[in-house]
């Protein structure tokens, strides 16, 4: 009888240690990621909450809290022709730097990668740029973009060109703005480009060089098929930060409103505006809807992203690489 | 087994713990108390250059012993601002001591009630009627005391006005200039006849002048938005845009075009209120020909200047206003005009030989103390400027942008989107 006690105890002493280590195996990779997930809910989550309920009430700055509006601070924003004007220039802003930061970073990543003499000096300098706070570039850029002194417009005149209007007319202020977003980051796709291409097997273009394929046709035929999952990458993060943008128009000019006719106004600026400029007058709710309003238009765009990639990806697997 | 098994899990779990208490620790430290034993920690918050040196708060600590003075200095005064309307939102956060300008400070004056009462006997009769009245709510409580003001003269670049066979001896040009606003642009327009440089740098800048001479422009005084139907603006406005195509140099204030323009001859005058001086100075470093007159078009005008207020939150408000107090009183001003330009507005200091004894060398060698000293006398009206002042001026000078600067639509077009836009502001 003592013995079978005894007997019993120890199973279940036993049992109790494969509880804690089977515990350990199911829970443990959640507990190590848990940090990540705590801090995201913290700065990330809550925020994003917080703002939407900001969002439905009449609420300033100082004021604070005051009555509940419903959706009249979305119809508010809606309703604002500066608000379309800055979805428009956010668009147009992000089409004009994305596009070509992507094709350059493929071209100077494939150059890179081929055989140049003091490889790693070139690697890190294309890097250099995105080392510059992009306020500086910012400054910088907004100077040499000057109307009637700026170092391009001179440029231009001095080869009997006609000056543009780099902060009066809407398309050159896009291509000024997205000229800075791209010297920013290009180098840093391109290094990311870069890694990628470095771990596609030497095999396919050895076999390719056989069969007589040109460095083009290389190129074209399997460095690009091969970055696919990368590309996907660069572009789905470049279409958030494209989005976004605001350190470069916001410093495009002094006063930071986007211009006399909102020709630079970003939807991020426009935000900031509202909620904390001198013009919005602190109207945090205006600026909540308008934040909510920008949250579910980069939804939007990363669900048809997410679209287009598994398109791609299934043509791809069609396709027998 | 069991032994490593739960140590590790009790790891992470301590890991877990010790984020917490890292960000919950983060929000709740407060830099700005006091320690035991009496001493004192202050906090000076201003922007751009107030002239507040660290040998002049050393000389407070040293009369004021057991009190420390921090100074933290934001870049612009819409930083400033940003923090300053969300800190006192929040309840915490703020220095002892704020510096607020007076473009945002009728937004502030809402919330009076948030800011120590500074009002006391020592500080009587210290400022410029219209300064203190600025700083004083509805219901008598002066929340702010005044640091400096912008009393405005010309300023003219002397070497262009002798190419273009105008006078060139600062009397000569005041008595040239003297008068109201349509003598100012007839000047312009004999002087632009002669030369290949514009008569003044900026539309936005004109018509900020003549409306700053005017009581009630953008907003009437019981708090409604008139600037489209106010007779005053749309006047200034189609004077301005008039004679801006002849005689404007087509920049926008404080734009890289703007900076460059003071060094490469773009205008020959240009507004003129006391700090626009250290700003001429160093964007047109190896010029030579500019001057400054004694006169104002209309008689005198103002056009900015700052405060201190004391926010009610802070831990030391006492202490705090002190402190407020000397800093603002006549002698520290002064010190900081020598340094900055800034003009005090202390009456005292108007006609004190310290002040009016003041000359600046770039300027060929002007008496900038009398001549910014007779301009304030000149200033007699305060324009009213409430809630809405600024985001209606940044909308009407936007409109004169599109006109004189953009060029992509004529006056008329331009008002009637200003006028859209005014309403969208609600």
């Amino acid at each position: 009888m003592t013995t079978a006690l005894l007997d019993d105890r120890q199973v279940r002493r036993i049992a109790f240690g494969n509880r804690l280590s089977h515990w350990d195996f199911k829970l443990s990779p959640y507990l190590y990621v848990s940090p990540f997930f705590i801090l995201f809910a913290l700065t990330g989550l809550f925020p994003i909450l917080y703002t939407a309920y900001v969002s439905v009430y009449d609420w300033h700055i100082i004021g604070g809290q005051g009555d509940f509006v419903g959706l009249g601070n979305f119809e508010w924003v809606l309703g604002q022709e500066k608000f379309w004007l800055a979805l428009r220039n956010s668009f147009s802003i992000f089409l004009l730097s994305a596009i070509p930061q992507v094709i350059f970073a493929l071209i100077i990543a494939a150059v890179l990668s081929d055989n140049l003499r003091a490889k790693t000096f070139w690697r890190m300098g294309v890097l250099v740029p995105y080392v510059v706070a992009p306020v500086a570039v910012a400054l910088i850029f907004s100077n040499m973009f000057g109307d009637q002194y700026g170092l391009i417009n001179n440029l231009l005149g001095r080869i009997g060109l006609d000056p543009v209007g780099w902060h009066s007319q809407v398309v050159p202020s896009h291509l000024a703005i997205a000229t800075m977003v791209n010297f920013r980051w290009t180098g840093y796709n391109a290094l990311i480009f870069l890694a990628a291409m470095q771990a596609i097997p030497r095999d396919y273009y050895e076999a390719a060089m056989l069969d007589g394929a040109t460095k083009l046709r290389q190129f074209f035929s399997i460095t690009i098929p091969s970055l696919r999952p990368t590309l996907i990458f660069v572009i789905i993060t470049s279409t958030i930060g494209g989005l976004q943008i605001f350190d470069e128009p916001r410093m495009y000019d002094q006063s930071g409103q986007g211009g006399a006719s909102a020709q630079w106004l970003t939807i991020t600026m426009f935000i900031y505006n509202q909620g904390f400029g001198q013009t919005g007058g602190g109207q945090f709710g205006h600026a909540a809807a308008a934040a909510w309003l920008l949250f579910i238009i980069i939804i939007v765009v990363g669900l048809i992203n997410l679209a287009a990639t598994r398109a791609i990806a299934s043509a791809g697997t069609r396709n027998g690489k | 087994m069991t032994v490593k098994v739960s140590r590790r899990t009790t790891a992470t779990v301590v890991a877990g713990a010790a984020v917490f208490a890292l960000v919950a620790t983060g929000c709740s430290s407060n830099p700005a108390e006091g320690g035991e034993d009496g001493d004192i920690t202050l906090t000076v918050a201003t922007f751009n250059d107030f002239g507040y040196t660290p040998e002049l708060f050393a000389e407070y600590e040293a009369s004021h012993p057991g009190i420390t003075i921090k100074h933290n200095k934001a870049a612009t005064s819409d930083d400033a601002r940003a923090n300053y309307f969300t800190k006192l939102g929040a309840g915490s956060g703020l220095a002892d001591v704020e510096a607020v300008e007076i473009d945002w400070f009728a937004e502030l004056l809402q919330y009076s009630d948030k800011l120590t009462d500074l009002s006391s006997d020592s500080v009587d009769g210290r400022w410029l009627d219209w300064k203190e009245a600025a700083a004083t709510d509805a219901d008598g409580k002066l929340i702010a005391y005044g640091t400096d003001i912008g009393p405005e003269a010309i300023c003219y670049r002397s070497d262009l006005f002798a190419a273009a066979g105008l006078p060139t001896d600062r009397t000569e040009v005041a008595a040239l200039l003297e008068g109201d606003w349509d003598n100012y642009f007839s000047v312009g327009e004999q002087f632009t006849a002669a030369s290949d440089s514009a008569w003044f740098d900026a539309s936005g800048a004109m018509i900020q002048g003549i409306l700053n001479q005017e009581e009630e422009t953008l907003e009437s005084k019981d708090g409604e938005v008139i600037a489209t139907t106010n007779p005053v603006v749309k006047d200034a406005y189609e004077q301005v845009l008039a004679v801006s195509p002849e005689l404007s140099a087509h920049f926008t204030q404080w734009s890289d075009d703007w900076n460059a323009g003071f060094a490469n001859g773009a205008f020959a005058t240009m507004l003129c209120p006391s700090w626009m001086l250290g700003i001429i100075e160093g964007n047109a470093a190896e010029v030579t020909g500019w001057d400054i007159a004694n006169v104002f078009p209309n008689g005198g005008g103002n056009w900015g200047g700052s405060y201190l207020t004391v926010p009610a939150q802070g831990a030391h408000t006492e202490e705090a206003k002190e402190l407020a107090d000397w800093l603002t009183a006549p002698e520290q001003q002064l010190t900081t005009f020598v340094q900055t330009g800034n003009f005090p507005s202390q009456l005292d200091l108007q006609t004190s030989e310290e002040l009016t004894s003041i000359t600046r060398p770039y300027f060929n060698d002007a008496p900038t103390g009398q001549i910014f000293s007779d301009r304030a006398t000149a200033v007699t009206v305060a324009p009213y400027k409430s809630v809405k002042y600024f985001p209606v001026m940044s909308t009407l000078q936007d409109a004169i942008t599109r006109v004189d600067v953009d060029k992509t639509q004529s006056a008329d077009e331009s008002w009637k989107q200003f006028e859209a836009d005014v309403a969208a502001l609600g």
